[in-house]
């Protein structure tokens, strides 16, 4: 799932003090209101990550059903001593890595334009929409086309006579631009948001005291909106991590390009090793909470500010 | 704020270069479609000879017109779906006080950052056993749970923006909380609702991992999954000119919701995350 709003997790009403009877009414119909939800995402992503860690203790192997066994931890063995999980993880930890910070740092130019511009507002911010709303299998394909050699107008632009998409480096540009053009308008509108609470009054009184713009940008525009950076910072780090749709247009993970949700494809649907495919996935599953872990813990504070909870 | 001619300008450029970037993929793929089959691996930016015969080979066989169905059948379930049991459960978080609240959403949260890649496989061998494997359930479901912490979250901050004395007047007539949700909010809520459903729509519209994972042949397969197995003339040729003429027919919609929409979705996107 490309995009998601976190927000606060608490509701700011006021305490009402009402007969048990009511509140008991009024918590059945809580939660039989919620138990539709509950239990579809409980099934859909529970279930299945309980059966993926059973099915990563197993030789399940569908082109061979009678070798099936209960084997522990040796596909965990298997995986993390492969060469070719680390280099799987090293290449979607580069293209997490680089996506985000560019993204970062444009979208927040392209937030403090749409934030300060004095006309054409509303073209910008409609013009971006397109690339967030865009199926993601077809921008990559627009840009696999771009950027092949018989049919595309990009190396013909940088004067490459070798198809780019054969290659390392070149394969990693076209991966990470088409992400960082199709998700920075989702960094630059959560940003944009931030920085619509910025009061107006603050910018005035620095400037009348003689701060710089720039320094008014670090001093106040960066710690005030620091909530909005982290959530947006989260939610692209979790789901650039997890990119598949691009590379997998772009280059198949050829090159050098492969990742790792990439590598688990491959396992479960085109080796059907169950068993070995299983165990990516949950180790994709725990990095992925590792990751999460690291911001809400390094950042707490923030989250919790941003929850409006100051 | 006192702007001069030449702040104008300054403006004006910025403006187009975002412009230009956002649209020049959108323009690329548009082009190639309308280029003439002969020409369509010339490298030029724009048609050197314009032809539509892109468009009406892909109506030619059922493989794209099967795929549009289900893309449209199923994005379409999918939100209805999402949409109803989001308003409940957003609703019972925005306004109800019950123990479990705090659980509920940060379970929702969960999901949301969960690895889609790590259930796919589970999903295909449960699948294949009780017969969802192929058919349109076996994708909505999991959209469904993929799309309703999106909803929830977007419910729940549109939820608390409502004036919901309206609701107590009601109970107060004597409406039970059902009536109340049922015949006052869900009104007023609409435009919230509506917002969640579009977001909802381009998720599962833009799905591609579960497409080519759980889906074989044209009963289910959704445009995402069947442009990437488009089959070229021969083994050796790419299928650019087909290629292109889906993918601009599946991206119109996307562009026609923008335009009409923007602010809503933009409203819908920011919502729950940075209002405090």
């Amino acid at each position: 799932m490309s995009t998601t709003t976190a927000g606060r997790v608490t509701t700011t009403q006021p305490k009402r003090k009402k007969i048990s009877d009511r509140a008991k009414a009024e918590r059945r119909l809580g939660w039989l209101l919620c138990a539709p939800a509950v239990i579809v995402m409980l099934l859909v992503a529970g279930y299945p990550i309980i059966n993926a860690f059973v099915l990563s203790l197993q030789r399940a192997d569908l082109r061979f059903p009678d070798a099936n066994k209960f084997i522990g931890f040796d596909n965990y063995g298997t995986v993390l001593s492969s060469s070719l999980w680390w280099q799987d993880v090293f290449h979607t930890l580069i293209i997490t890595g680089i996506s985000v910070a560019i993204e970062l740092v444009l979208g927040m130019m392209l937030a403090l334009v749409m934030h300060r511009a004095i006309f054409g507002r509303g073209a910008v911010r409609t013009s971006i929409l397109i690339p967030y709303g865009i199926v993601t299998v077809v921008a990559a394909f627009s840009w696999r086309y771009a950027w092949s050699l018989d049919s595309g107008w990009i190396p013909g632009l940088l004067g490459i006579n070798t198809d780019p998409l054969t290659q390392t480096g070149w394969s990693y540009v076209a991966v990470i631009i088409t992400e960082v053009w199709k998700t920075t308008p989702f960094m630059a509108l959560l940003l944009l948001a931030g920085l619509a609470l910025v009061p107006d009054e603050l910018h005035e009184a620095a400037k009348v005291d003689g701060a710089s713009a720039w320094q008014r940008f670090w001093r106040i525009t960066v710690p005030l909106i620091k909530p909005a950076i982290l959530v947006a910072l989260l939610f692209r780090t979790l789901d650039a991590f997890r990119i598949f749709d691009s590379v997998f247009i772009l280059t198949a993970g050829q090159n050098n390009t492969e990742t790792v949700s990439i590598l688990g494809y491959n396992q479960l649907l085109n080796r059907l090793n169950l068993g070995l495919g299983s165990t990516v996935s949950v180790l994709i599953f725990v990095m992925v909470v590792i990751i999460a872990f690291i911001f809400v813990k390094g950042f707490g504070t923030s989250l919790a500010q941003q929850r409006g909870e100051t | 704020m006192p702007s001069t001619g030449r702040e104008k300008a300054t403006w004006g450029v910025i403006n187009v270069v975002v412009i230009l970037a956002a649209l020049i993929p959108v323009v690329w793929i548009m082009s190639l479609s309308f280029k003439d089959p002969s020409t369509i691996a010339d490298g030029n930016f724009f048609p050197s000879k314009w032809s539509t015969e892109n468009y009406s080979g892909i109506f030619q066989t059922s493989e794209f017109t099967d795929a549009l169905r289900n893309s449209i059948g199923i994005a379409l379930i999918t939100t209805v779906i999402a949409v109803t049991v989001a308003c409940m459960a957003a609703y019972a978080i925005a306004r109800l006080n019950f123990p479990g609240k705090v659980l509920i959403l940060t379970a929702a949260l969960a999901v949301a950052m969960f690895p889609p890649i790590s259930i796919v496989g589970p999903l295909f061998n449960i699948w294949r056993e009780v017969g969802l494997y192929d058919t349109w359930p076996g994708l909505i479901i999991p959209y469904l749970s993929f799309s309703l912490p999106l909803a929830i979250y977007t419910l729940s901050a549109f939820f608390r923006e409502i004036p919901w004395e309206l609701e107590q007047a009601a109970q107060v007539d004597g409406a039970t909380p059902f009536q109340a949700f049922r015949k006052v909010i869900v009104p007023l809520a609409a435009p919230g609702v509506f917002t969640t459903a579009i977001l909802v729509f381009i998720f599962a519209w833009n799905d591609f991992l579960f497409a080519i994972s759980l889906t074989s042949t044209n009963a289910a397969r959704t445009v995402p999954a069947a442009l990437s197995a488009f089959p070229g003339e021969s083994q050796f040729t790419q299928p650019i000119g087909s290629v292109a003429a889906a993918a601009v027919i599946v991206t119109i919609p996307i562009i026609i919701m923008v335009l009409i929409f923007q602010r809503r979705i933009v409203a819908g996107l920011t919502a729950g995350a940075v209002k405090g």
